[in-house]
């Protein structure tokens, strides 16, 4: 019999019943609920005078649409203010544990629950959030739900899923310096398309993985729905182990031995089969930026904007009507395009690794004039740490704005918005039509490339090759 | 939520002919601030729908009265991004019972069939066919066919059957959802935590 992939194991190990001719009933080890997606759910389970099945199992923080400026004073906008307040009700009244506004772990959902250790390898979580995919970076099966399906998950602890079929993505090689893992995941989505992954759930494996933080990993990670994918995972190591260890809600002493002799099981079998395989060459990846409405209209910072007679005819309209909202021409250089804004934070590129990457760079350099440029820490504990090892410090004397932690202009809803037609460059991980607030233009890339692009006042290489616009 | 049943349906359609739609256009983020599900139809499609000004732009097809129906019919790659289950229920709001695409995004197509909305993925020839259907006569009728998982271009007889599992099909046609079935084997998902 043929091995198994990891994502088989964990998979096959949560099938509570298959259903002939239907999907499986998936059981939930951990679920992350968030003001925006889970308040209706809460509300049907109230319909149906049903009780939270395993509060224990679910935590909570406010993320998609807390200001990210006086967190400590009452939320102005009425209907964020709702939400949040909705959120901390809902989980008073059915104990379930919060991390709000102005508490140690506040923070956007997919950078607090593994820095608590809600996070652990070879469990399912999931979350009314298509980035839940981030937790893969643990080796887990984490994907995004819908709000009916919250509402399942709260109810009885399983969802009824699918089971997707399986990718794995090979980088294998030597990465060019300052390439980041954003680049790597840029340049994947830039190869697969933004629909190419639809149906597939990815396990990210080769070398550049293996050498990748965690917080790298989970860069990763959290991009992989940007092609289609239901999400993506990468098996567990030490460097897995020795980050979950001694969190929150890691398990402690004998336990911990006996959940880290079932993490070591947590590999695909060599002789495993997966449904489709893709190789990449990791001396192929460059800095990457995006110039379109999805991710995976991406290309090398250095390089032009495809020609249209190089897109599909049936794809030419599409590209066309975004090559209009962008105000770029096909064939373009994206070297010298003009930027406003710059935006480094979200659950992509929001963690203490990146918000360093960005300081060091602009050290002793000022931000361009013609920037604004916004630090949005992705959790408490990140902006903890930013302050303790002076990087504030360092992006303030830079000009960059500082603020606290949310998922701000990553989608725009509290106040925190791009205005229309201006460009911005974006650590986020979507640069869909309006995605930064209505009419913005977004350019997606790696926080390296974005300091230097707030240093330059314009994309430029952030490796220095080409600064001539 | 319990839904309604789906059989059949017989309607004129409006075209979208644009590729990898995003459920940030189909309901933008700033119009997830509602802890119900009512309401999101008026905002479907918001910032192709209106101008800054909130003013209509004319020649957006939903501002369109030419074109009306309960059948949605989208580019390839319709619903991509964001988990947000409002995207359903805009479309859902919006009157819209049936979206047609060549290629659904997964979170989307399952968001769809929990709200009653049944989407029907046909082949990229298959589509061009309805889109020009719909250019040569705005109120050309489509019938939509459950039970046979068939779609046909009524003035044509030309049809092509669908997929859908058999689960899912059982829930729509009888207006079940998965919450009961998952209430159903409660004493199994108890058995299964007590051997984990
Ligand atoms: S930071 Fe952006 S992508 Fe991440 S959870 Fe928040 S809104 Fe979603």
């Amino acid at each position: 019999m043929a091995g198994k992939t990891l994502f088989d194991k964990i998979w096959d190990s949560h099938v509570v019943q298959e259903i002939p001719d239907g999907p499986s009933v998936l059981y939930i080890d951990r679920h992350l609920i968030h003001e925006v997606t889970s308040p209706q759910a809460f509300n049907g389970l109230g319909r149906r005078g049903l009780s939270v099945m395993r509060p224990n199992q679910t935590v909570a923080t406010p993320d998609h649409n807390v200001p990210t400026i006086n967190q400590d004073k009452p939320i102005e906008d009425k209907l964020s203010k709702f939400q949040v307040d909705t959120l901390t009700e809902n989980c008073e009244k059915y104990g379930i544990d919060l991390y709000g506004l102005n508490t140690e772990y506040q923070g956007v959902v997919h950078v607090m629950g593994p820095q608590l250790g809600v996070t652990q390898p070879g469990m399912t979580i999931v979350c009314g959030d298509s980035h839940t995919s981030t937790h893969g970076a643990f080796g887990c099966i984490a994907f995004g739900i819908g709000t009916s399906e919250v509402e399942m998950v709260l109810a009885t602890q399983c969802i009824m899923q699918p089971k997707p079929k399986k990718m794995r993505i090979n980088v294998n090689g030597q990465l060019k310096p300052n390439v980041s893992p954003k680049d790597v995941i840029l340049y994947i989505i830039a190869k697969m398309t933004a629909a190419g992954g639809t149906g597939y759930f990815v396990e990210y494996s080769g070398n550049v993985f293996r050498e990748m933080s965690m917080q790298g990993r989970m860069t990763v990670c959290n991009m992989s729905i940007e092609m289609g994918a239901r999400g993506g995972l990468i098996s567990p190591d030490l460097k897995t182990f020795e980050f979950v260890e001694g969190k929150k809600y890691s398990p402690k002493g004998a336990d911990y031995d006996k959940a880290l002799e079932k993490w070591a099981t947590l590999y695909t079998d060599e002789d495993a089969v997966f449904d489709r395989e893709e190789s990449f060459d990791a001396g192929d990846i460059e800095p990457m930026i995006t110039f379109g409405t999805n991710p995976g209209m991406g290309v090398k910072i250095t390089g032009k904007i495809p020609e249209l007679s190089s897109i599909a005819g049936s794809e030419q309209p599409s590209f066309q009507k975004s090559m209009n909202y962008m105000g770029f021409q096909a064939g373009d250089t994206m070297i010298g395009k003009k930027v406003d804004y710059v935006f480094i934070g979200s659950c992509t590129n929001g963690r203490i690794e990146d918000l360093r990457v960005v300081a060091d760079y602009v050290k002793g350099k000022q931000k361009a004039e013609n920037v604004t440029a916004w630090i949005v820490p992705g959790s408490k504990e990140v902006e903890r740490q930013a302050i303790a090892e002076g990087i504030v410090e360092v992006l303030e004397a830079a000009g960059f704005k500082m603020r606290q932690p949310g998922c701000s202009a990553c989608l725009a809803m509290n106040d925190d918005k791009i205005p229309a037609g201006k460009y911005a460059v974006s650590t986020s991980n979507r640069n869909f039509e309006g995605r930064q607030g209505p009419g913005s233009r977004t350019m997606l890339a790696s926080p390296l490339t974005a300091a230097a692009v707030a240093v330059a006042g314009k994309v430029v290489d952030p490796r220095g090759i080409l600064e001539t616009a | 939520m319990p839904v309604a049943k789906f059989e059949q349906l017989i309607s004129t359609a409006v075209p979208l002919p644009i590729e990898n739609v995003d459920t940030d256009q189909i309901i933008p983020a700033r119009f997830l601030k509602a802890t119900t599900r009512e309401g999101f139809g008026d905002n479907l499609f918001r910032d192709w729908r209106y101008d800054k000004n909130d003013q209509p732009i004319a020649d957006f097809i939903l501002n369109n009265p030419i074109y009306s129906g309960e059948i949605l019919v989208g580019g390839k790659n319709f619903g991509c991004g964001s988990s947000r289950e409002h995207a359903a229920w805009a479309v859902g709001g919006a009157g819209f019972k049936v979206v047609v695409s060549s290629f659904f995004a997964d979170i989307f197509k399952g968001n769809a069939l929990n709200n009653g909305i049944l989407p029907i993925t046909v082949s990229d020839e298959f589509l061009a066919t309805i889109f020009s259907e719909i250019e040569g006569n705005p109120k050309a009728e489509f019938k939509v066919d459950l039970k046979n998982q068939t779609f046909t271009i009524v003035s044509s007889g030309e049809n092509t059957s669908f997929e859908i599992n058999g689960y899912k099909k059982e829930c729509m046609l009888n207006g079940y959802d998965d919450i009961d079935y998952l209430l159903n084997i409660k004493d199994k998902i108890q058995a299964f935590e007590a051997a984990m």
